[in-house]
């Protein structure tokens, strides 16, 4: 199956008063059509940053120096302009963000902030067809009372409503690729697991590759087809996902797991301040491979 | 044995009439010297307006909190609040970024009037030194520390006052898992050494399998269940707890074993 999005030997610097100081160290990931494909890791490891390159938002930054292969179906990325740039995301590619209720705008309504992104594919759409439309999208993320919902301004929801309409919002214009960015971590656990489920079920159904950026080791379980682990701007291990929780070979990938507490016991693993073994080799499963 | 913190039937309205919002709804619980109580539930089911009532942050609109045998009144005097201290979830907030570390942790000494004037900044350092941090690092800054050294700071801090009692809500919810790992150790190894007991508020069941002695469930400002921490995940009695229980993403096997096995079952 062909590649909906390849990273090659990507790098980034940013400039500072100090120096240079380089976050990622040639990181190397592909993403098949209709694959979701998790990159784990802690914070300041360079998930974010990943995302945001993707995307062509962090290259608008002056400090930041970006270097590498960026392949999305077909197209270097590197090529675009910033205006065709601009019309890929929203449309082909799409984002959702850690916290819902902030990724929206406060003072315009749901309705008018889906007409919005909808314009984004068919600029002459009808205020009635986009409603119609909007209806349609939050009734696929169980949203049955979409009128209520439409006329709300983001904090007259919840924060799993919020979520939901942001997940229907990405797939609104069916991009071929969704980058969710530790979706759900603001939330509630009852109301995570929920709306992963959700989106689990839509993504499939529609075909949608996910780049799925997480620091929680059981959400990427169960969410995920393929693991990279990043460990200060380096992938230290890949593989589908089962390989790497049944058999976790790098030592960090090793240490992060042991640290996860575990709902049947056992209590807090004796974990190693930094571990030289964490710069070891790349370890790359069965399954993996590029 | 006498609890440490006994809560009867505390309950808390804010506002009045239509506007009435009920947090928290008779809720009695006890504490005992050692012992660490976790507090669970969702967002805005109580857990921590229950630890502002017990920090005595403002009153309870019903019930009785006592302390060591001795009802606290609303207005606290100030050996109550040095023996309740508080860890809170973000460090970096909860630290004053333009004091030094080390003074964030002797105001409570200064206020506090615990040792003598000269003695207070060994006391400090011992106290850095207990959670772990070089005995230097309290003429750094906050922003010059990591997530978890910030938030070794606040425990030291707490630990600073003599405390007995230590209300922790959410104190590794904004840590990675590695470092979550470590000041979790950290607090299990202090609470045996002082022989400190914990109220502990999340909304992270894993955490609280592992740490927990027993475990005390919310929903809706009300107190569904309170269990060894054991039973409380074997053999939950609320549907609430086992939804709870059944929505935490997991990593092992077994983990899977026991989600499928309650989700099977039915509530007694």
């Amino acid at each position: 199956m062909s590649d909906v999005l390849k990273i090659s030997d990507l790098y980034l610097r940013f400039r500072g008063y100090t120096g240079v100081t380089e976050v990622l160290h040639g990181i190397s990931l592909n993403i098949r059509a209709g694959e979701r494909v998790a990159l784990v890791g802690e914070s300041g490891s360079g998930k974010s940053v990943t995302a945001r390159i993707v995307l062509g938002i962090l290259q608008e930054l002056r400090t930041a120096k970006v270097q590498g292969g960026l392949e999305f179906e077909g197209r270097d990325l590197n090529k675009l302009s910033a205006s065709q740039w601009h019309d890929l995301r929203g449309t082909a590619m799409s984002i959702i963000f850690q916290d819902p209720t902030s990724s929206l705008n406060p003072v315009f309504t749901i309705e008018t902030q889906f007409a919005e992104v909808l314009r984004r594919r068919d600029a002459k759409m009808s205020d009635a067809a986009a409603n119609a439309r909007a209806a349609e999208l939050l009734n696929s993320v169980s949203i049955h009372d979409h009128e209520r919902v439409l006329n709300s301004y983001p904090f007259q929801l919840s924060g799993g409503m919020n979520q939901r309409v942001v997940i229907a919002m990405a797939l609104a214009n069916e991009p071929s690729l969704l980058i969710a960015d530790e979706p759900g971590t603001a939330l509630d656990v009852t109301v995570q697991a929920q709306t992963l489920k959700l989106m689990h079920d839509l993504v499939e159904q529609s075909g949608t590759a996910v780049f799925f950026i997480s620091h929680n080791l059981g959400v990427v379980r169960e969410f995920a087809d393929r693991v990279y682990v990043i460990y200060r701007g380096r992938i230290v291990e890949h593989g589908p996902t089962a390989a790497i929780f049944d058999n976790p070979s790098h030592a960090y990938t090793r240490a992060l797991m042991a640290a996860v507490p575990r709902i049947t016991g056992g209590g807090i693993p004796d974990i190693d301040d930094v571990d030289t073994a964490f710069l070891d080799p790349m370890v790359i499963h069965d399954g993996g491979a590029t | 044995m006498t609890p440490i913190l006994s809560l009867k039937n505390i309950s808390k309205t804010f506002g009045s009439g239509d506007q009435a919002v009920h947090a928290v709804r008779d809720v009695s619980f006890d504490v005992f010297p050692g012992e660490c109580l976790a507090v669970v539930g969702e967002s805005g089911s109580g857990k921590t307006t229950l630890a502002n009532m017990i920090l005595g942050v403002f009153g309870q609109s019903g019930g009785e909190i006592w302390f060591d045998g001795e009802l606290l009144p609303a207005r606290r005097a100030l050996e109550h609040r040095k023996a309740i201290q508080l860890v809170q979830q973000n460090p970096l907030s909860s630290l004053n970024p333009k004091r030094s570390v080390g003074a964030s942790v002797r105001l409570g000494l200064d206020v506090y009037g615990i040792g003598a004037k000269s003695d207070r900044w060994s006391l400090v350092e011992q106290a850095l030194q207990e959670v772990g941090l070089p005995p230097d690092y309290r003429r750094r800054a906050p922003a010059a520390l990591s997530g978890g050294q910030r938030q070794r700071v606040a425990i030291a801090r707490a630990l600073a006052c003599q405390s007995r009692l230590v209300v922790l809500d959410e104190p590794t919810s904004a840590l990675d898992v590695l470092v979550q790992a470590r000041v979790l150790r950290l607090l299990n190894d202090l609470r045996g050494d002082k022989g400190l007991s914990y109220v502990f508020i999340t909304h992270d069941l894993s955490v609280v399998r592992n740490v927990a002695d027993r475990v005390a469930v919310f929903k809706s400002g009300q107190l569904v269940e309170c269990a060894p921490t054991r039973e409380i995940f074997e053999t939950p009695k609320q549907a609430y707890t086992r939804q709870l229980i059944g929505a935490v993403p997991v990593v092992a096997p077994e983990e899977l074993r026991l989600r499928n096995r309650l989700a099977s079952e039915e509530t007694p």
